[in-house]
């Protein structure tokens, strides 16, 4: 039985996605206790904000050497959005350069295009076959809102490009731990069939 | 590639669904809640949500609707992310942090603030301190006085000190995220908006531009995409009075080759 937990270190829009895994039907609880970390079978860290603000509350409010081992000792599927999955780098340059959980190597850094935030739909071009891409058509639009992005060191982990005045990751995936620029919480149709096949891994 | 977007406006007065015409007249038009179910399910790229009115009173105590009125804005917004999962920008009485903060707890992932930032243009350096500038929408009321663009606030009610591109220069310095520039000499009017006011703030900014104000038909949001270089094309009027409206629009403007995202319905 899956068991959704959506960590909360208060900079996230965890309402969003709470919102949406409800309406999936699966059960799902909003918590930073390591028993429900614990308990759940799939773990995800949203994200919205700046990287240095947003890692510090991360360090202040979650119990990260809990949820090392249960992902990456236990392999519990993890997803990480926009931020959330800028967290998992080694280093960020986002008001100046701040550590990150360090778990997939490498740097988030400012994107090159002329207009910043890169907001709106932009679609992705599959790099590597993955299960979470199962029954999206032809028309992958997610909804982005970022100015900066993942680099990352080993790219054979990028699974998904999106070019916004330059090729960037949108999707990374290691194995049981998964990170996507985008917000699937609001890419609607395309947004529900990704999460759906996360919550399936 | 990334699409140009279009976007609805829902100007809520009195916890009301209404239709605006030159910032002065108001008509009402239904049922707030209702509304952005529908036009989530025809495929909207993205909402803006706009408080308008004058007081905190969301409920007009008509109890001859078929339907029951939500009286607090931020239950209805909390609604309304409940029904849709797409982005959410809420404007309206925007004054402080805390403002902000408690909108985003509800479910808004952008807030839009203008007269706010035009008495304390600092005000827009904390909120994107706070929150992110992807968070930071900057509305601008503008209206042609003696031949020149001037800031409006308050609903178009006072004029500024601001001239338009001194303003523009100010908002995206302190960190906006995106620019909603919406004339008030075309709300309401559907003459198609006014591409002069747009190219003159698109030049001045490397933020992305809003259109808002004046379109009539399916035609004006082909002639803002066409002829400046607005991110996103929005409008109230125009959506409300036929059915699909957003999906025929974006049919349309797809059939045109604008990049736009391949119109769909959606069930919800």
């Amino acid at each position: 039985m899956t068991k959704v937990c959506i960590l909360d270190y208060g900079s996230g829009n965890v309402g969003s996605v709470n919102n949406l895994i409800q309406f999936l039907n699966y059960e799902c609880k909003i918590s930073n206790d390591p028993k429900e970390i614990e308990k759940s079978t799939h773990i995800i860290l949203p994200g919205v904000g700046a990287f240095g603000a947003a890692m510090q509350k991360v360090k202040n409010k979650i119990p990260i050497k809990k949820l090392e081992n249960e992902i990456l000792k236990k392999n519990k599927p993890f997803l990480g959005i926009c931020v959330g999955m800028q967290l998992m780098a080694t280093t960020g340059e986002e008001f100046g350069e701040f550590e990150g959980l360090g778990w997939i190597e490498g740097k988030v850094k400012k994107m090159k295009s002329k207009i910043l935030p890169h907001i709106g739909w932009n679609d992705i071009t599959i790099k590597k076959d993955s299960k979470i891409f199962s029954g999206l058509n032809e028309h992958k639009d997610f909804y982005f809102v970022h100015s900066f992005h993942f680099d990352l060191k080993d790219k054979n982990l990028v699974v998904a490009e999106t070019e916004y005045g330059e090729k960037f990751c949108s999707i990374f995936q290691k194995e049981n731990i998964i990170g996507v620029q985008f917000h699937p919480e609001k890419s609607q149709k395309t947004g529900q069939v990704l999460l759906k096949n996360f919550l399936s891994l | 590639m990334k699409k140009r977007r279009l976007i609805p406006v829902i100007l809520l007065k009195n916890g009301y669904l209404v239709q605006s015409k030159s910032f002065q007249f108001y008509q009402n038009i239904g049922n707030p809640v209702q509304a952005v179910k529908r036009l989530s399910q025809w495929g909207s790229d993205e909402l803006i949500y706009l408080d308008i009115s004058g007081d905190d009173k969301y409920d007009i105590e008509r109890d001859d609707l078929n339907y029951k009125n939500t009286p607090i804005f931020l239950d209805i917004i909390k609604k309304v992310s409940k029904v849709t999962f797409m982005p959410i920008t809420v404007g309206g009485k925007i004054k402080n942090l805390l403002d902000a903060e408690k909108r985003l707890a509800v479910g808004a992932d952008k807030i839009s603030v203008n007269s706010a930032a035009i008495e304390n243009p600092d005000f827009i350096i904390n909120l994107a301190k706070e929150f992110g500038s992807q968070c930071v929408v900057i509305s601008v009321d503008v209206k042609i006085i003696d031949n020149k663009y001037k800031i409006l606030s308050h609903g178009g009610t006072k004029i500024s000190n601001y001239e338009l591109e001194e303003y523009i220069n100010i908002v995206e310095k302190n960190g906006a995220g995106e620019i909603l520039v919406n004339s008030i000499d075309r709300d309401g009017l559907g003459i198609g908006y006014d591409l002069n006011l747009l190219n003159m703030v698109t030049d001045r900014c490397k933020i992305p531009v809003i259109a808002c104000g004046g379109a009539g038909k399916w035609q004006h949001f082909s002639d803002a995409l066409s002829k400046t270089k607005v991110d996103a094309v929005s409008a109230a009027n125009i959506f409300w009075y036929t059915d699909q409206s957003i999906y025929l629009s974006k049919k349309y403007l797809y059939e045109q080759k604008h990049n736009i995202r391949k119109p769909d319905l959606i069930e919800i």
